[in-house]
């Protein structure tokens, strides 16, 4: 009886995560299908890989994504490890005001955000384009980071700072000496959450992009809308390969250095 | 270094100009008028929030929130299972397990809609082989339908549902569920009178994350559903590229985030709840 019920349970588990698979596992084969209409196997290919790096605007949108997110990140880490220190250290007045300024651009639906930076830019009469878009990242990917930082600030303790204020450091000493190389993990943390953010946004693009400045979200979209093209199972395939690529870096390079308790908070934190 | 406090300034000066302002300027909007040619005049009404309540948009925020809630309910009976598995494994299963779950999340959700519109299309995975094995002779319309719509929304909302149950069946007082055997019960009935309302904090959780992200959703119904499907982000998308109407479409967008931030407060204190549990354990 009661084997029974866990293999059935165990199946169960299979057969969903066979559902989460079946659509990518297609998605990645037909990206190798001779086949234009791509229903049909009719013979391994890597046309539609080449057609795909040899389209002018598949390359211009990978050149926009990767400088938009790029400059997203370092902005949005540099202002958000900037706050997340002073939040960390000093009491502000509306202190309560300041922390839903800072969560609010996560908990609010990403299509207001990306309509009302729509309103705002054109009542500023600022024409749609790549200076928009990063704006617009910039915006949502500082809340992350000053979370992630805060995050490890918090778990830090005050007296590695303070031994070094009493053995003479100057406060810019004690940042570069001891701070900064202790919330260094979270800093980087903060970034490739930032970069991931901007690479992966559609919605939010979709509302304050111009004509010049597709994402490859957007140019994907795009595709989809018009009809299928099989170099977009092309282009997908090598972001879902990129993707798991870094995820599995990710995961399993900080097991072999982080204790078990932060790994345990880590995954606590994953939904977002 | 008290005069380190400036360093918070110009984050709070960017969300200020570039999220604050935009807000407020969107609620502004909302209680403006349209112009025949779809400017915006400049005259206070309250018409905008009463035309939500028009029999026809009505339609369609019903229609979201049935969406919402067949999404979530799905959510939920699916996910239970597999994060009540999970949970059962040993710890680096348990590990592995989570990043299967967790990786086609990372997957940028339009190519994910797209990977279905490849199976469920007419010259699709799904119809070339019922097909090819003579049980249909057309094509079936599997795409631009409710159903397609809901299945496109449960796939991307999967793991919304299954993470933060695991966490609550993690948490598990695992002496209750001794105490209840030794007291007699059935697997069964332990189950339903002790690991379930235990994880209740867990499945509220997860039901609001599933429920308020397909709220504002418009990518899917729109990749997925076709023109057939109107969903409140998808009206609230055609009034601000092509109506024109940015009043009325402001006006929306200010019901949807005051809705999902009513329902992210709830799931906050559920969360609270569950955190309350577990210092007490």
């Amino acid at each position: 009886m009661k084997p029974l019920r866990h293999r059935l349970l165990f199946t169960y588990t299979m057969a969903v995560l066979a559902f989460l698979y079946i659509p990518i596992v297609v998605l990645v084969l037909y990206s190798f299908n001779a086949s234009r209409i791509n229903a049909q196997w009719s013979g391994f290919t890597f046309d539609w890989y080449i057609s795909a790096f040899q389209n002018r605007y598949v390359m211009e949108a990978l050149y926009n994504s990767l400088t938009i997110a790029l400059i997203a990140m370092i902005v949005s880490t540099v202002l958000g490890t900037m706050t997340a220190l002073a939040l960390h250290r000093y009491k502000f007045r509306w202190k309560g005001a300041i922390h839903s300024l800072i969560y609010l651009p996560i908990l609010i639906p990403e299509i207001v955000m990306g309509l009302s930076l729509l309103v705002l830019f054109s009542q500023l009469a600022i024409p749609l384009g790549k200076l928009t878009v990063v704006i617009a990242h910039i915006s949502f990917c500082i809340s992350f980071v000053v979370i992630i930082v805060l995050a490890r600030l918090e778990g830090l303790g005050k007296d590695l700072e303070e031994a070094a204020q009493d053995l003479g450091a100057t406060p810019w000493q004690t940042f570069r000496y001891v701070t900064f190389p202790l919330i260094s993990p979270g800093v980087l943390a903060g970034a490739l959450m930032a970069f991931t953010l901007s690479i992966d946004d559609f919605v939010i693009s979709f509302f304050v992009a111009g004509p010049n400045s597709t994402t490859l979200p957007l140019y994907i979209y795009g595709m989809v809308k018009r009809g299928v093209s099989p170099e977009i199972n092309a282009l997908s395939t090598l972001l879902i390969l990129f993707i798991v690529i870094v995820t599995v870096a990710l995961v399993i390079l900080p097991e072999r250095f982080q204790s078990r308790v932060s790994d345990k908070k880590a995954q606590r934190q994953m939904p977002f | 270094m008290s005069r380190g406090r400036w360093l918070a300034y110009p984050a709070l000066a960017w969300l200020f100009l570039f999220f604050l302002s935009p807000l407020l300027i969107v609620v502004f909007l909302s209680f403006m008028q349209r112009g025949t040619y779809g400017q915006v005049i400049y005259q206070f009404t309250t018409e905008n929030y009463l035309r939500f309540f028009e029999p026809l948009y009505l339609q369609i925020f019903g229609d979201t929130l049935v969406m919402a809630f067949f999404t979530t309910v799905v959510c939920f009976l699916l996910g239970y299972p597999i994060a009540y598995q999970i949970s059962k494994l040993t710890r680096s299963w348990q590990n592995l397990f989570l990043l299967l779950v967790m990786v086609p999340f990372w997957i940028n959700f339009l190519i994910r809609s797209y990977a279905w519109v490849i199976i469920l299309r007419s010259q699709g995975m799904v119809n070339t082989f019922l097909l090819d094995l003579g049980l249909i002779e057309q094509p079936l319309n599997l795409l631009y339908n409710f159903g397609a719509v809901s299945l496109g929304m449960v796939y991307a909302h999967l793991p919304f549902m299954i993470l933060p149950i695991y966490v609550s069946l993690e948490q598990l007082d695992r002496r209750l569920l001794e105490a209840a055997y030794d007291l007699g019960a059935t697997p069964i009935k332990t189950f339903f009178y002790v690991t379930l309302p235990q994880t209740l904090p867990g499945i509220i959780a997860g039901s609001i994350l599933v429920f308020v992200s397909s709220l504002g959703m418009f990518v899917i119904p729109d990749i997925m559903g076709g023109a057939k499907s109107a969903l409140i982000g998808n009206l609230i998308q055609n009034q601000f590229l092509s109506a024109r109407d940015w009043p009325f479409g402001s006006a929306l967008s200010m019901m949807l985030a005051f809705f999902s931030l009513i329902l992210i407060y709830l799931y906050y204190r559920a969360l609270q709840a569950q955190q309350g549990k577990e210092e007490k354990g």
